[in-house]
C-alpha cells in the first residue's frame, strides 16, 4: 500500500516537472533549465515503477533500458547538428512504437475490458503504429536512403481505402470485446502500412510539418495508453504533448502557408510544373567578382538554407561577415521560417557557429529591406527565395511566404550544382537579370571570398 | 469520467504552453515535447513487468516496448539538451 502511495505521489510531482519543464522550454533564457527539469522527472518517473506492486521480469527490464537508452544516447551524441530533425523524427517514432507494443501486450494479456478502455487502447494503438511506421520513413527520406517522393496511382483514394478499412477493423476489435489474435495482427499490419504511405509520397519542405504531426500523434498514443494503464502521469504528460504538437504543426504549416490537408493529400511535387519553367539565362560569377562586390556594399543581406549547413560552412560565413563588417559594411541574417529542415533549425546551426541574435532576422522582419540591400548574398538555399511563390498560380509553392532576395540590388547565389531546390522546381531567381551564381561547395566558395576580401582591405 | 477531465485539462495546457513561442525556439521545443513523450517507457515497464513470464510472446512484445521507449527518452533528451546549449553560451 505504501508503495503505491509513493508511486503514484511520485508521478505526480513527475507530471508537474514535465509541464514546468516544457513552460521553461518555451523561452529562450529559460529553455536549458527547462529540459533539465523534464529530465529530472523522466529519472524519477522511471526508477520509481520499479516500486510498483506485482512488478516481475526485472531482469528483462533493465537489459531492454540498456539497450534502448544506451543506443539512442550515443547516436543523439554523435549525430551532427544538420541530421537532428531526422533524429527527432526516429526517437519520436520509436515513442509511438512503444506506445502501440504497450497495446498489443495488453491485448495478448486479455486485460483491456469495456468499450471505453477498448476504444482508446485501439485508438492509440493505431496512432502509434501510424507515427511509428510513418517516422521510419520520414528519417529514412532525411537521411537520403529512399528517394524524395514515391506515389501510389490515386494514392488519395489508396490512402482513404486503406484508412477506413484500419479504423473498421479497429471497430470490429471494440465491438467483439474480446478480439481474436488475427483481427489484432491484421489491425496492427494495417496500421504500419497505412504510416507508410502516407508518407511515401510527402517530400521535401513539407516534411518538418510531417515530423511534427508525428510528435503530436505519438503523444496522444502516449495518453490514451496511460488512461489504459491507469497512470495519470502518462496521461497527463501524453495530451499535453498532443495538444501542443498540434498547435505547433499549426504554427510550421502557418510558416509555410501550406494547409495540413494540402501536405497529407497534394503533396510538392516537381513534375507539377512541367512544360513552362524559366527564361533567360543562368549567369555565373567569380568568388572575386562577388567578393568585391560585397566589400564596396552598404549592405548586405546573407540567406542562409540547408545547403550551408550541409557543406559545414556556417563558421566560414560567420568569419566573412565579421571581415565585412570591419571594413564597415552592415551585414544581417535572413531566417526563412522554414529554413534548414525545422522552423527554427537554422537559428540552432548559427548559434553554433556563434552568429549573435541581434543579427539574426525573421522574414517579417527584414523582408522590407531587400531593396535597400546592395547584395543579397544566397547560400544553398533554394525554394525560399523563388519569386514564383509571388506570381505563378500554377506553382506548387505558389502562396508560400519566400524571403525577397531578388529585391536586392544584386543577388549572388553559392550553389553546388545546376540542380532544382529540395521540392524540384526550378528557380526562376537563378535567370533573373541581377543574380549571378558561384557554383562550388559553401564551404569553398567562401574560403575563397574570404581570402579577397581580405586583399581588398 | 475523471480522466476525461485530465484529457481536457492536459489539452488546454499543453495549448498555452507553446502558444507564445518565438520561431528559434520551435525545433528545439518540438524536440523536448518529444523527449516528454518518452514518458512512455514508464507504461512499458509496467506493461513488461506484468507479462507473464512463461510467454514468450509477451515477454517479447514487453521488451520491444521497453527498447523503444527507452530509446525516446534518451535519445529525446540527448538531442534537446545539445540544441539548447548552443542558445545558452551566448548570455
Amino acid at each position: 500500500m505504501t508503495a503505491k502511495l509513493l508511486v503514484d505521489a511520485s508521478y505526480f510531482v513527475v507530471a508537474v516537472l514535465f509541464i514546468l519543464g516544457l513552460k521553461a522550454m518555451a523561452s529562450p533564457v529559460t529553455a536549458r533549465k527547462g529540459i533539465v527539469w523534464a529530465g529530472i522527472g523522466m529519472v524519477v518517473a522511471t526508477l520509481v515503477t520499479f516500486f510498483t506492486p506485482g512488478m516481475q521480469n526485472f531482469g528483462l527490464i533493465i537489459l531492454a533500458i540498456a539497450i534502448g537508452g544506451v543506443a539512442a544516447w550515443w547516436s543523439g551524441k554523435v549525430v551532427k547538428m544538420t541530421d537532428m530533425p531526422q533524429m527527432v523524427a526516429i526517437y519520436n517514432g520509436m515513442g509511438g512504437g512503444a506506445a502501440a507494443a504497450i497495446a498489443a501486450l495488453e491485448f495478448a494479456r486479455g486485460g483491456v475490458h469495456g468499450v471505453v478502455f477498448t476504444t482508446l487502447a485501439t485508438l492509440g494503438a493505431l496512432i502509434g503504429a501510424v507515427s511509428f511506421s510513418g517516422s521510419c520513413v520520414a528519417f529514412a527520406k532525411l537521411q537520403g536512403l529512399m528517394n524524395k517522393a514515391w506515389r501510389l496511382p490515386a494514392q488519395n483514394a489508396v490512402n482513404i481505402v486503406l484508412a477506413l478499412v484500419t479504423i473498421l477493423v479497429g471497430v470490429g476489435i471494440v465491438v467483439s470485446g474480446d478480439p481474436t489474435p488475427t483481427q489484432i495482427i491484421t489491425f496492427f499490419v494495417l496500421s504500419l502500412v497505412l504510416g507508410v504511405i502516407i508518407t511515401l509520397p510527402i517530400g521535401g519542405a513539407d516534411m518538418p510539418v510531417v515530423i511534427s504531426l508525428f510528435n503530436a500523434f505519438t503523444g496522444l498514443a502516449v495518453g490514451f495508453e496511460g488512461y489504459v494503464l491507469g497512470i495519470p502521469a502518462l496521461i497527463i504528460a501524453g495530451i499535453v504533448v498532443g495538444a501542443a504538437g498540434t498547435l505547433l504543426t499549426q504554427l510550421m504549416a502557418k510558416a509555410m502557408n501550406r494547409p495540413i490537408t494540402n501536405i497529407l493529400f497534394s503533396p510538392i511535387t516537381g513534375e507539377a510544373q512541367a512544360g513552362s519553367g524559366p527564361t533567360g539565362t543562368m549567369k555565373e560569377c567569380s568568388a572575386m567578382d562577388a567578393a568585391s562586390m560585397m566589400r564596396y556594399a552598404q549592405k548586405v543581406i546573407i540567406v542562409p538554407g540547408y545547403g550551408m549547413a550541409v557543406a559545414g560552412a556556417q563558421h566560414k560565413v560567420y568569419e566573412m561577415t565579421k571581415l565585412l563588417e570591419e571594413a564597415g559594411v552592415e551585414v544581417k541574417f535572413a531566417i526563412h521560417p522554414v529554413a534548414g529542415r525545422m522552423p527554427g533549425h537554422m537559428n540552432v546551426l548559427l548559434a553554433e557557429a556563434g552568429v549573435p541574435y541581434e543579427q539574426i532576422f525573421d522574414l517579417e522582419e527584414i523582408n522590407e529591406e531587400f531593396s535597400q540591400a546592395d547584395v543579397a548574398l544566397v547560400i544553398g538555399a533554394n525554394d525560399v527565395v523563388n519569386p514564383v511563390a509571388r506570381t505563378d498560380k500554377t506553382s506548387p509553392i505558389y502562396g508560400m511566404p519566400i524571403l525577397n532576395a531578388d529585391k536586392a540590388q544584386n543577388v549572388i547565389v553559392i550553389k553546388r550544382g545546376k540542380g532544382a531546390g529540395y521540392s524540384g522546381i526550378e528557380n526562376a531567381l537563378f535567370f533573373e537579370e541581377n543574380c549571378r551564381l558561384c557554383y562550388g561547395s559553401a564551404q569553398g566558395v567562401v574560403s575563397e571570398m574570404i581570402g579577397h576580401v581580405k586583399s581588398l582591405s | 469520467m475523471e480522466a476525461l477531465y485530465i484529457f481536457m485539462l492536459a489539452a488546454f495546457t499543453g495549448y498555452e504552453v507553446i502558444a507564445r513561442v518565438p520561431v528559434i525556439l520551435h525545433t528545439p521545443l518540438m524536440s523536448g515535447s518529444n523527449f516528454v513523450h518518452g514518458v512512455v517507457l514508464v507504461g512499458a515497464m509496467v506493461v513488461l513487468g506484468h507479462a507473464d513470464p512463461e510467454d514468450p510472446l509477451q515477454l517479447a512484445i514487453g521488451f520491444i516496448a521497453v527498447v523503444l521507449g527507452a530509446a525516446n527518452a534518451a535519445g529525446g533528451y540527448v538531442v534537446t539538451e545539445r540544441m539548447l546549449a548552443m542558445f545558452i553560451k551566448k548570455n
